[in-house]
């Protein structure tokens, strides 16, 4: 009896212990980032001595006269943008993969497996080229369009994997009725995949929220920027002198994300792991 | 089913793939076929195409940055995919069952994944394991003196792997939904047979658990051959120090979009299509042999 207990509570504690040294460069920069300029790196204690919001009072100033709070709306933007593209187009095409009958299911269906495992650098030259032409470049059109085009594959297949638990004998009544697909896919499908919809618009979120690479090939203007590529050019413009600002930047910048993983942690954790692999 | 597809109009799918078929011939498969045709050609992007038959190829063959950057890539692909997926499989195992503060725990180890990739925790690594970095001054407490981890050419790399091991949590989540749907009475049969936990482990749970555990290792490749923002942060975007972090991406980025050398990076690309096509081809081939299926 007491030697179990006496495991249990060794448990938990190696499970505490290494959680914390998981987090604790994420603490770390939460903590810097009220630290005075010259107290980062030369004081040892943990904690700041006299907070202060001096950084963030500082590096809300942004980069070449705009300042962060343009930057987060830009991301914003784009996210929100990109997520209601991914919404509805992944979840039409997965309807119909899922519940659909026609001729090139097998065939469309493996092509778009396939399409999952192509890295995006074979695409990128000539979709770089052609939204040049296109004088699309320092705009959002290339990293917000492609979306409403159902291109990230892996949302098409997590939404199949789900549309395929709703049971058939549900959808034939409205059929019956005489519903069309469309009706169908509004009044039916739609509300019941909300669980995997949602996993959709936070995984979309979080991922424009990170993007860089495509961000920093098509936007150089920096009124268009978005907080990745200020945090970018923060460095380049203040060089080793204003850590602070730069940390207080950077913990703005991951706020959001930790905002949707509080609200929302029920369909990160829970959710991709459902509906999403078997099948 | 099959009563609903007497019902379903034809015409009425291709309507709702219409998205995704303009999106794969308009964003995929054309592009990818010009991209082909590229590297066959010299181009600078303001000038016209010049076609050069299998130049960009050769000159890939003799590259010493890219040879380079290849080993550099293999190398960081090779560290931190096992490391990653071997600790996401140790933890999910303890955090599958419900014990106290179970979520709270799984949401921390969570964590590190949903920031990783952000140039934000870039930045932040690249302070911790500098020359004045946290990570020295703790190893000043233990009597070491610490290296500049990050300008240190035979070093840099590993850092760029920790920082890739750290973000394990993605995975778990994979398998924490794989443990979960394996059906109680597995266990309670093996109980009843007098299986040990051990045995349980070894028979149960881990032949169960494969799919996942391939899935998610064909997945961590593919996306750690792809790895860009933590080394160009990381290397201010030259893959400093002596080329030690120039991951294969980065120099293409560096060739395309610096040099404009879009006729080479086009090869490059394709490079990697090749090498990613013909790993994930070994692995589905070895696959056969230790991922177990239900059917």
């Amino acid at each position: 009896m007491y030697i179990e207990k006496w495991k249990v509570g060794v448990k938990h504690f190696l499970i505490i212990l290494f959680g914390l040294m998981m987090l604790y460069p994420l603490l770390w920069m939460l903590s810097a980032s009220f630290k005075p300029e010259n107290e980062i790196f030369t004081g040892l204690s943990f904690l700041p001595t006299v907070p202060t919001l001096g950084n963030y009072v500082n590096g809300w100033k942004g980069v070449s006269g705009v300042i962060f709070g343009r930057f987060f709306l830009n991301s914003l933007f784009i996210a929100i943008a990109c997520i209601i593209g991914n919404v509805i187009s992944c979840s039409m095409a997965a309807y119909a993969f899922a519940k659909l009958n026609f001729k090139l299911k097998k065939i469309m269906f493996a092509t778009m497996m396939v399409t999952l495992m192509l890295p995006f650098h074979v695409r990128l030259i000539p979709q770089y080229i052609v939204f040049n032409k296109l004088g699309w470049i320092n705009t959002y059109f290339p990293l917000i369009l492609p979306r409403y085009f159902a291109i990230e594959g892996f949302f098409v297949f997590l939404l199949v994997q789900f549309m395929r638990t709703i049971s058939n004998e549900m959808l034939e009544a409205p059929r019956i009725d005489g519903c069309g697909s469309f009706r169908i896919y509004i009044s039916f499908i739609l509300p019941l995949s909300t669980p995997a919809l949602v996993t959709v618009a936070i995984f979309t979120f979080i991922w424009t929220w990170n993007d860089f690479f495509s961000q920093m090939i098509y936007l150089s203007d920096p009124i268009t920027f978005t907080v990745s590529l200020a945090l970018r050019n923060f460095i380049d413009s203040t060089g080793n002198s204003s850590w602070g600002s730069l940390f207080s930047m950077s913990c703005l910048s991951l706020a959001p994300l930790f905002i949707v993983f509080i609200v929302f942690q029920r369909y990160l954790i829970e959710g991709i792991t459902s509906g999403s692999l078997k099948g | 089913m099959r009563k609903i597809s007497r019902l379903n109009r034809p015409y009425e799918a291709y309507l709702f793939l219409t998205p995704w078929i303009l999106g794969f011939l308009c964003f995929t498969l054309i592009p990818m076929l010009m991209s082909l045709y590229f590297s066959f050609t010299k181009y600078d992007l303001f000038t016209a195409p010049r076609f050069i038959g299998f130049e960009n190829f050769l000159t890939m063959a003799m590259d010493v940055r890219l040879i380079k950057s290849l080993k550099v890539t293999g190398t960081y692909v090779a560290l931190t995919v096992p490391f990653q997926v071997m600790f996401a499989l140790l933890v999910a195992l303890v955090l599958k069952k419900n014990i106290t503060g179970v979520r709270i725990y799984r949401a921390i180890y969570y964590l590190p994944s949903l920031f990783g990739g952000s140039v934000a925790i870039a930045i932040l690594w690249r302070r911790l394991l500098n020359k004045q970095g946290v990570v020295n001054k703790i190893l000043e407490l233990f009597g070491f003196e610490g290296l500049n981890w990050i300008a240190t050419p035979s070093t840099a790399l590993y850092t760029l792997v920790l920082l890739g091991v750290w973000q394990f949590g993605a995975s778990m989540v994979i398998f924490l939904g794989g443990l979960k749907q394996i059906s109680q009475d597995y266990y309670e049969a093996a109980e009843i047979e007098g299986a040990n936990k051990r045995k349980q482990f070894f028979h149960i749970t881990l032949p169960l658990l494969t799919p996942m555990v391939f899935f998610s290792l064909v997945m961590t490749i593919i996306n750690a051959f792809q790895s860009f923002t933590s080394a160009y942060i990381i290397s201010g975007g030259t893959g400093s120090p002596i080329d030690s972090t120039l991951f294969y991406t980065l120099y293409l980025y560096i060739k395309g979009f610096q040099h404009f050398s879009m006729g080479y990076a086009s090869a490059m690309a394709w490079g990697l299509l090749v090498i990613i096509a013909l790993i994930t081809g070994i692995m589905f081939l070895i696959g056969k042999y230790w991922v177990y299926y239900d059917e």
